[in-house]
């Protein structure tokens, strides 16, 4: 049973095959076998889900079912849910039980789905392995030695291992297509807007994205059907009507037109992914379409202004963390810089205070300019790279990482290292296009994964693009072996 | 050596919307502490701002009324310190690019000239919420009832040079904001709050002396004296050889002085950097044409109308238009009686004007309603009553005799005037007769006498006779 | 750009972040490695290019001006706070400017 994916699911339940209760009960049942090896969840809603489950299954009784109705899910731990912990990975939230749901939990509720639980995550998404969490890191289904990726490491774990059948994630920088690639899963990082942020902790404002995580293209699609959407509480979410993605994932994707960034296939790649991403472009190439070389030429300065504006924006977002209305407070304050300074000093990881450091500094008197605007101007460049590309060609196709899942610990005391590990994901955050990481073969028995980018609210595109590779390779059907 | 004060104001008042700038949380004031808040007020982690439409309306109108540019595209920024009262630790505040832009307004100086005081401009920002410190022994309490509130600054150039210019313009800028019913003016609410900066400089130098700012100051009066006290405190400091420094001061109203602020100084790195939550705010032609059509009279515009429409002196219409609520009272006054306005002019700015000062109380809580002042200036222009019997029915009616109805005062107290000229004739007489001695002086040529005689004649009458009539009757029976 | 660790002390302070001083070192080291990782930013000229704030496809919608009563409760709110009091939420005295 856990091993069936979304849309299996939605049919189980539909023909009475079983009951939401008992599919609740048994990826319940695994998380408690699993997950004390794989540490994915950050809080699990065992009582709650089983709650939602019996009435899910009354109104199922009662014809009153939609098709997500009683379809366990996970959020990641960043999404606020009403009553629940929800920590974002931090000491700093480790006693915050939030009093409101986020837009995205609202939708996931009204469908009918069920909380199984909260993932665990990078400390408020800053991170690209999952070690930042204040509750310890994830492991990799594929090998406990390796990360997960981050920052939504314990959504893409979960669903490698066959602990949620779907998850939430987000994406600042590459936060779900990592995490996707490196655990073999299907993840897609929605057109900026597209998904409500309302209820979502801020990392990075003008960046951050919330998006569906699955093993197939098709669960994406259902998934992405209840989450995106206008909401009037977010003032950057788009006014766009939703179609309904998964209508057209059996197009056929003759002629369209394929662009291979040259600048994604040079030094720092793996030459295996290399590789396997080749392949997977002539896989599409035989289902009719076209590839085509294609350059962005700034795409070596999308990492360093991504660590300009990312820190930036948190250096401001995570300000109101400062132990007066929530969250933690450091013992028996002196005065009022003494509770501000030791509650964030002890709230907050290494890696969200060297990124609230670097953010202030390039924000700070002198350096706005050189630093943060500068940053801001690439940032257009990098923008213009993409939509001279879509003149000629439809989508973009890369690898979604240069390697496979790296050691745990192997990039944890060189933040360099670790940034460099999203050069071909962050440059899509920076423009707000949508993209999507399918899983593309293995390299050393680990998955690696392809990114399709398309332009502004071209999911359904890329949906379809990434079913129609998935009708024809089996790479997102492999399962770990029993963890 | 002759000395220059050059002042500059910022001014925040609170807009009047019904809901918070960024949250639909109402903004009541006077609330049990922390429940006008809402999640967003609170900034919890996750919330996000949305816009209030009204707000901005109401920026656009202040912005045409002072003749401003108004910008098409603005940007809401973030300004990041650290204090409990700011739940982000940040305030989202307009910066680079302000909603409004240049304008300027005119005041009157105490010799009657007119002079123009450069708006450099206004921008929307958010309220802080408020420290208390009475209610918890050693610790400060937050209540954020006030936070996101939304407020226009209105920054003036430095043309300032006097602190009686400086509340002269404050008190135009104040009645123009209650004219365009934007803000209510409440400054003991702090809905209307001033920061002063202040330089001094020899007369005639150019250059602009080191200024100090003065913060949060809510009364007129503390305003002037802050003015007054800073600007003295400068001069002596330079007088005496020492430099004055950059810095911001807190007026104290119980020692009359200014005081340097505490904060560190080191830490107003404010950071500003475009909020990525809220894109440009676009203003289009459209909206600021539709403003413009339902733009209120503003004081100027009613003032030339008063001068034209009641031919009032330009003194009157100016006291008259001060504010808003002033020149309605007089224009429901005006209505209510007969092509007598410049009677109801000296009414309302003197009788009723000395009570009201007396009583501290203004316009709008005036114990005498305009109707019924009318009713009395009707009274006068009919000849029930003299203007000077006119004060004594005012009287009552402030102390609110009769319900302040005017004609239950002259009836009950038979304070009609008397036009029977047979009875008037028998006063006359009997006077003439009880004053021969000043008859003799008239007749032999003191023609002053004249108004001692017309004085004796209302007295004996208790002041209802009718002036013309005793005029009249006098001049007759005195030359006989 | 190299960060000395009064440089850090102070950008430490104004994001009130205590860091203590045997890590200083070790967060300048870091903190001037990142900021020599974006130089590459410089060789760039751009002095001709808008930056790019947000994803710029979107404008800035508003909402009509209606107040609603927060739906949060009081209790509920300052149960999450670390102090409170009187419907207040507590913290040390502040040195009062106002």
């Amino acid at each position: 049973m856990h091993n069936k994916t979304l849309t299996e699911l939605t049919q189980c339940l539909a023909n009475k095959d079983c009951s939401s209760e008992e599919l609740t009960q048994v990826f319940i049942d695994r998380i408690k076998l699993l997950d004390p090896s794989l540490n994915s969840f950050i809080t699990i809603n065992e009582e709650q889900a089983l709650l939602a489950a019996r009435e899910a299954d009354q109104l199922r009784a009662a014809g009153k079912a939609k098709p997500l109705t009683g379809v366990p899910l996970a959020h990641k731990d960043i999404f606020c849910t009403k009553g629940i912990k929800t920590s974002c990975g931090s000491k700093m939230l480790d006693n915050f039980i939030a009093p409101y749901n986020a837009t995205v939990v609202n939708k996931c509720n009204a469908a009918g789905m069920i909380l199984l639980g909260k993932t665990n995550m990078d400390e408020f998404a800053m991170g690209s392995s999952n070690e930042t969490s204040y509750y310890g890191y994830v492991r990799n289904p594929w090998d406990q030695a390796c990360v997960p990726g981050g920052s939504s490491g314990g959504s893409a774990a979960a669903v490698a291992a066959g602990m949620t059948p779907a998850a939430t994630g987000t994406d600042t920088g590459g936060s779900i297509r990592q995490p996707a690639a490196f655990c073999g899963i299907t993840g897609l990082k929605p057109t900026y807007g597209r998904v409500s942020r309302y209820g979502m902790v801020a990392f990075a404002s003008s960046l951050d994205q919330g998006g569906p995580m699955a093993r197939t293209a098709e669960d994406v699609a259902l998934l992405l059907n209840v989450m995106a959407g206008f909401d009037e509480q977010d003032s950057t979410s788009l006014d766009a009507p939703v179609p309904d993605h998964t209508a057209t994932l059996n197009d056929s994707i003759a002629g369209l037109r394929i662009g291979i960034p040259q600048e994604y296939f040079r030094e720092g790649l793996n030459p295996e992914v290399e590789a396997a991403i080749i392949k997977a472009s002539q896989a599409l190439e035989k289902l009719g379409a076209e590839i085509h070389e294609v350059s962005l030429p700034h795409t070596h300065l999308s990492a360093p202004t991504y660590y300009i504006i990312a820190p930036a924006e948190c250096s401001s977002n995570l300000a109101r963390f400062d132990g007066v209305r929530y969250g933690y407070r450091c013992d028996a304050p002196k005065d009022l810089d003494d509770l501000y300074m030791r509650s964030r000093d002890e709230g907050f990881g290494d890696e969200v205070k060297r990124r609230i450091l670097i953010g202030t500094y390039a924000l700070s008197a002198g350096y706005y300019d050189a630093y943060y605007l500068k940053a801001q101007k690439i940032r257009r460049l990098i923008n213009d790279d993409f939509q001279q590309a879509f003149t000629k060609v439809d989508v973009l196709l890369s690898p979604t990482t240069p390697e496979p899942a790296f050691k745990i610990g192997e990039k944890v005391n060189d933040p360099i290292k670790m940034y460099l590990n999203d050069i071909y994901t962050i440059a899509v955050n920076l423009a707000g296009l949508p993209a999507i990481s399918v899983p593309a073969g293995f390299v050393n028995d680990l998955p690696i994964g392809m990114q399709l980018i398309g332009n502004h609210l071209q999911e359904a595109k890329l949906l379809n693009i990434a079913h129609q590779y998935q009708q024809v390779t089996d790479w997102h059907q492999r399962q770990p072996e029993e963890v | 050596m002759q000395w220059e004060t050059v002042i500059g104001l910022e001014v925040h008042i609170q807009l009047l919307t019904q809901s918070k700038i960024f949250s639909s949380a109402p903004t009541r004031y006077g609330a049990e502490p922390n429940t006008q808040a809402n999640l967003i007020d609170l900034g919890m982690p996750g919330v996000l701002p949305v816009l209030n439409a009204e707000a901005v309306n109401m920026a656009i109108k202040f912005g045409l009324a002072v003749d401003a540019n108004i910008a098409p595209r603005s940007v809401f920024e973030r300004k990041n310190y650290f204090y409990p009262d700011l739940p982000k630790g940040y305030q989202i505040s307009q910066y680079q690019i302000p909603v409004v832009g240049n304008g300027h307004i005119d005041i009157q100086l105490e010799d009657g000239e007119v002079k123009r005081i450069g708006i450099t401009r206004a921008h929307l920002e958010e309220d802080a919420g408020k420290s208390l410190h009475e209610d918890i022994a050693d610790k400060s309490g937050i209540d954020l009832n006030r936070a996101g509130t939304p407020l226009l600054e209105i920054v003036s150039e430095p043309d300032l040079r006097s602190a009686k210019e400086a509340i002269a313009y404050l008190k135009v800028l104040h009645a123009l904001v209650r004219y365009l019913d934007i803000c209510d003016g409440n400054m003991q609410e702090g809905s209307f709050r001033c920061d002063a900066n202040i330089s001094v400089r020899p007369q005639g130098q150019t250059e602009l002396g080191t200024r100090t700012e003065i913060k949060n100051m809510n009364s007129f009066r503390y305003i002037e004296r802050a003015i007054n006290y800073e600007a003295d405190r400068q001069i002596a400091l330079i007088e005496s050889g020492k430099q004055v420094q950059q810095q911001t001061r807190l007026y104290d109203p119980s020692n009359n002085e200014t005081r340097p602020m505490r904060t560190k100084e080191e830490a107003n790195d404010y950071r500003y950097f475009p909020d990525p939550d809220l894109l440009p705010l676009t203003v289009t032609q459209d909206q600021i044409d539709t403003i413009r059509a339902v733009l209120p009279e503003l004081p100027k515009q009613k003032r030339q109308r008063f001068q034209e429409q009641y031919q009032l002196p330009e003194y009157d219409a100016r006291v008259l238009t001060a504010t808003r609520e002033l020149a309605e009272y007089f224009e429901t006054a005006v209505k209510h009686t007969q092509g007598t306005p410049k009677l109801v002019a000296n009414w309302v700015m003197g009788d009723l004007a000395s009570a009201l000062n007396k009583a501290a109380l203004d316009i709008t809580q005036s114990p005498v309603s305009a109707e019924q002042l009318a009713s009395l200036i009707t009274r006068i222009s009919d000849n029930t009553i003299s203007g000077k019997i006119a004060k004594t029915v005012f009287e009552a009616m402030w102390a609110g005799e009769d319900n302040a109805d005017p004609d239950a005062i002259i009836a009950n107290r038979g304070l009609q005037q008397v036009t029977d000229s047979s009875t008037i004739e028998a006063i006359v007489d009997e006077v003439i007769a009880n004053n021969p001695t000043q008859l003799e002086q008239y007749r032999s040529g003191k023609d002053k006498l004249f108004g001692y005689f017309v004085g004796q004649v209302m007295k004996a009458s208790q002041g209802k006779a009718n002036p013309q009539q005793v005029n009249e009757l006098l001049q007759a029976k005195l030359k006989a | 750009m190299e960060l000395t660790a009064t440089d850090v002390s102070k950008i430490a302070y104004l994001a009130r972040l205590a860091i203590q001083e045997d890590n200083i070192p070790q967060y300048a080291d870091n903190l001037s490695k990142i900021l020599e990782f974006v130089t590459q930013l410089n060789s760039v000229d751009t002095d001709a290019v808008e930056p790019m704030f947000h994803s710029g496809h979107i404008e800035l919608r508003q909402r009509a001006d209606e107040a609603k009563q927060p739906s949060n409760s009081r209790d509920k709110i300052l149960a999450l706070a670390p102090d409170a009091a009187a419907g207040l939420f507590v913290v040390p005295q502040v040195i009062e400017d106002k």
